[in-house]
């Protein structure tokens, strides 16, 4: 019997992550949206001193990483991490932490609270089994698009579709002038919509002076199928204005398509499940509860065509 | 009115510069911002509306632009 023992329970849902060196591990920790208390971070900075390397590492999806911790302390990294109710997060097969813009509260283009939806996907989501492959989620506050939705399992983006009150408008132009895409024009002293080319990113609404620019609904437009990694795959458009507080149900939807969909299909991303089983599939799914929200159609997961094979492989 | 020239200032300084300059200006006051294209007419009034003064109006001029803004209060 080893002299230390480890509680395996921790274990369990990963982000104990096996270093080159002999009995030293990465304990990832969960920082959902990417956003944490100052002192949540004064106590992983203790904990990094105490037991790792003297430095962390922030993964590229916002969690925090404590470097070089000796598997036997485990248990005291956990229990230290606690006092500051800060947990480790998850790897393999499941639910991951789902990362975040900063979202609406002081970022001026943000249109949603994507910190909020982050941390209620983390609270009701956060772990659980695929039972296939790895399943990532983000929320950006707006079409910049920061965290990268299309590249993700469901990749969420703020958006807002714009409605002219015409008696409020003292035509001044500002709202042409914002509009990157071209969906404005002014024409008589009034600008004119072209919906086609609308991105729902609300800059009219944000610039106009008088209000007379307004949201006639607001929401999250969803990118499925997303993934990157040794062959990468742009997600597609499923879903429109989906709101935030259904944001939790649509993922659940969407998980539980993959469950089912990928049963004995091994180690395989949700993306190449979609190309598989086709995207009719997945939207005939989602059309039961999200009629309102989801598109006619879509296509599959978009393939990076000049990723593989390298130049003078072919 | 007092003219304001921020062409040939980059942003976010252009909009720094329109706060300083209105820190000295009574509320209620009609004031004229020169603002080059692209980014600053953009971005400048945006700004200007989120710090709480009015916005009245946006003039295409030779290669700039002219925005008229009303001071509000603190």
């Amino acid at each position: 019997m080893a002299e230390q023992k480890i509680d395996l329970r921790n274990l369990k849902a990963g982000g104990f992550i096996k270093e080159r060196g002999k009995d030293l591990f990465t304990v990832r920790l969960r920082v959902p949206g990417g956003r944490l208390s100052v002192d949540r971070l004064a106590k992983i900075a203790e904990v990094a001193q105490k037991y790792g390397k003297g430095y962390v590492h922030l993964s590229v999806r916002q969690s925090i990483e404590l470097i070089n911790v000796n598997f036997a302390d485990f248990d005291a990294v956990v229990a230290e991490l606690g006092e500051e109710q800060q947990k480790v997060a998850s790897c393999g097969a499941r639910v991951r932490v789902p990362t975040a813009c900063g979202g609406c509260e002081y970022n001026p283009n943000g249109l949603v609270d994507t910190q909020k939806s982050a941390l209620e996907v983390d609270d009701k989501l956060f772990g659980t089994a695929t039972g296939h492959h790895k399943f990532k989620v983000c929320f950006a506050g707006c079409p910049f698009d920061c965290p990268k939705s299309a590249t993700n399992d469901v990749g969420f983006q703020g958006a807002v579709w714009p409605r002219l009150e015409a008696d409020a408008c003292i035509g001044c132009g500002l709202c042409a002038k914002s509009c990157t895409e071209g969906a404005l024009a002014m024409a008589d002293g009034k600008p004119v919509f072209d919906a086609k080319k609308c991105i729902y990113c609300g800059d009219c609404i944000k610039v106009c002076p008088t209000s007379a620019w307004s949201a006639a609904k607001k929401g999250y437009t969803v990118r499925i199928g997303g993934k990157w990694g040794r062959r990468p795959l742009v997600g597609t458009l499923y879903a429109t204005f989906v709101p935030e507080e259904r944001a939790v149900d649509f993922i659940a939807a969407v998980l539980a398509w993959y469950q089912e969909k990928a049963e004995g299909a091994g180690r395989v991303r949700l993306g190449d499940i979609i190309i598989r089983e086709g995207w009719q599939s997945l939207l005939d799914h989602l059309r039961r509860d999200f009629a309102d929200f989801v598109v006619a159609e879509t296509t599959a997961p978009q393939v990076i065509v000049n990723q593989i094979p390298l130049p003078g492989q072919a | 009115m007092q003219t304001i020239d921020l062409r040939g200032v980059t942003c976010p300084t252009n909009f720094v510069m329109a706060k300083l300059e209105l820190e000295d200006i009574e509320a209620g006051t009609t004031v004229e911002f020169l603002l080059d294209d692209g980014e600053p007419v953009k971005n400048v009034p945006r700004s200007l509306k989120d710090e709480g003064h009015k916005l009245l109006g946006l003039k295409e001029q030779e290669g700039y632009y002219t925005l008229l803004l009303e001071k509000g209060s603190d």
